[in-house]
């Protein structure tokens, strides 16, 4: 059913080269959260510290409990069975076909027949849209089909946490439309607990729960969508609306004369917040929360033509709104 | 500054302790279930196929060499006779290991840094880490006993064409007996002179693969990075046989007295 992942005061840095310092953050039972910031921010660095494929300096990330950034590396394996990883290509191993990659887990780790192994190698193919393709080997086949076996792969231990490292790179804008829209209906099947890192603002303004922005080597903000989207906060405002105007420069900071330069420009007025994407069936995920309803609770105005059903549109035109 | 310095001093030993503590991890995957056997069997089959041939091949001209070079000295000696003995000697003492080494480091080493380093950048490997499977026993631990089992096999090879390119040249080029070439094959060697052989061919074997697992595991900075791993892979290969093979030499001669006679 999901469970949480609690993240508290991780510090990173290689050699002298800080990545990140003191990230503190709860991803709550079975909501879909984003993380994303600029280019080189160690977003998938974090990703892969919540693995412990990287160790932090310091903090830690507990699950149901155990501690990843300390447990031993037996304790770290048996953690590692609550996860589904989907990485940056898929990662699927070279030398089996797509069947052999997605029944990887199953073979290793179960006892189960492989007539079972089969039928539910071939639901999680079916859950992606890979029937027919599964006897391909991984170099046969485009980057978008392998992210999408990368993902039978992840779903086929049943996770109950399922980290995606930027699922929209590479595919081009309908993919990536019908992917998002395959998180959403997966986390209303199985409810687990979802993290997606990646730079897509569009994909971000309708798939979460939950928005984090890491940027300038801290979490900037963390928190509701709706709280991110209509957030005044000058970096969080230029990333989730992709601006030039604001204190992220080319090369991750601006300096102070491009700044004063800019002092007198108008920020550009916030596009309206769009709705969130519905699971396909129609029925409502459990941790999916009614349009508004936070801005209305915090006192908070949306920016007008917020959580209309035809905003959803807008959000290709950022730019110029 | 002088951190800065003492930082680049340092890092050979560094890397020296990570291969170490590298190597040390792949003894104990050794002895954990479940035992890859598939990919075991796959691995030596695969790492067979690529050295075989070009084992052969240096093989010929490795044995035709000490052939003559042995052939031509022992001529000013006047003891013609014991050409076949000297060139057994060297064959199967040196010679073998020697041939092994170059060849599972360049051929068989090169091909595992290589795989293991593109499943590296891939991110396979960490798949497979996160897949709650541990790389080393079921990727380095099998390609280590394949190598030590090739390796052993490569040494009997290079042995028997070495001793057969020696004849050859030693009877049609430089005009001997090949009954005293035959007949003397054992006033010199002995049957240590065989197990040394197979032993240094095990301890390369395992050495070469080792590395080349940890050079491939560590590849990074994309298809560069794996380029790379192959090309340290083999030196450092290289460098460690030679000096093992020195080291197990001078053990040898000190364990086993030579023969006189």
């Amino acid at each position: 059913m999901g469970v949480d992942v609690t993240i508290e005061g991780l510090t990173k840095s290689f050699g002298k080269q800080l990545i990140w310092k003191d990230v503190t953050l709860t991803l709550p039972a079975g909501e879909i959260s984003v993380m994303l910031g600029p280019s080189g921010t160690g977003k998938s660095v974090l990703l892969k510290s919540l693995i412990g494929l990287i160790k932090p300096d310091a903090g830690s990330v507990v699950i149901e409990g155990v501690d990843i950034a300390s447990c031993s590396e037996k304790q770290l394996y048996e953690v590692r069975k609550l996860f589904g990883v989907l990485f940056q290509d898929g990662a699927m191993f070279g030398s089996m076909n797509l069947f052999d990659n997605v029944a990887f887990p199953l073979r290793e780790h179960t006892r189960k027949s492989e007539s079972e192994i089969r039928r539910i190698v071939m639901e999680k193919m079916d859950l992606v849209g890979l029937i027919g393709a599964e006897y391909k080997l991984p170099g046969e086949i485009s980057g978008g089909m392998r992210k999408r076996a990368g993902l039978a792969r992840a779903l086929v231990l049943d996770p109950e946490i399922l980290l995606i490292d930027e699922p929209d790179s590479g595919l081009d804008p309908v993919r990536t439309s019908f992917i998002n829209q395959l998180f959403v209906d997966l986390n209303a099947q199985i409810d687990a607990t979802f993290l997606i890192v990646t730079h897509d603002i569009h994909s971000v303004r309708v798939v979460p729960d939950n928005i984090g922005l890491l940027y300038h080597k801290h979490l900037a903000m963390y928190g509701p969508r709706e709280m991110l989207l209509s957030s005044d906060e000058p970096v969080v405002r230029q990333f989730l609306n992709a601006q030039t105007i604001g204190p992220i420069g080319m090369s991750e900071e601006k300096d102070a004369d491009q700044l004063a330069a800019e002092r007198d420009l108008d920020l550009p007025p916030l596009p309206p917040i769009p709705l969130q994407l519905e699971p396909s069936s129609g029925i409502p995920r459990r941790s999916q929360r009614p349009p508004g309803e936070w801005c209305r609770l915090h006192g908070v105005t949306p920016p007008p033509g917020s959580f209309r059903a035809d905003s959803a549109l807008v959000t290709t035109g950022v730019g110029g709104a | 500054m002088a951190s800065l310095t003492a930082t680049r001093v340092l890092a050979p030993v560094g890397t020296a302790g990570k291969l170490f503590a590298f190597a040390l991890d792949v003894l104990r995957g050794l002895f954990r279930r479940p035992f890859q056997l598939r990919e075991f069997i796959q691995q030596a089959w695969f790492i067979a196929s690529v050295t075989i041939i070009p084992t052969a091949l240096v093989a010929i001209p490795f044995g035709a060499v000490i052939a003559l070079q042995a052939g031509g000295l022992i001529k000013q000696f006047g003891a013609q006779s014991f050409t076949g003995s000297a060139s057994v000697l060297a064959v199967v003492r040196e010679a073998g290991p020697i041939a092994t080494a170059l060849l599972i480091a360049g051929a068989g080493g090169s091909a595992i840094a290589a795989d293991l380093g593109a499943r590296k950048i891939r991110e396979e490997l960490d798949a497979m880490m996160v897949l709650g499977i541990d790389p080393i026993q079921r990727l380095v631990v099998p390609r280590v006993l394949a190598c030590m089992l090739v390796a052993v096999f490569l040494n009997g090879l290079v042995s028997v064409v070495g001793v057969a390119g020696g004849y050859v040249f030693n009877v049609i080029m430089q005009g001997g007996t090949p009954g005293a070439y035959i007949a003397s094959f054992t006033a010199l060697a002995q049957l240590p002179d065989v197990w040394q052989g197979l032993a240094k061919a095990l301890v390369f074997g395992m050495i070469a693969a080792i590395v080349a697992s940890y050079m491939g595991m560590n590849a990074g900075g994309g298809p560069k990075g794996v380029g790379d791993a192959v090309n340290l892979s083999v030196v450092i290969t290289f460098l460690l046989l030679f000096l093992v093979n020195f080291v197990m030499s001078a053990i040898y001669f000190q364990l086993v007295p030579p023969k006189t006679g």
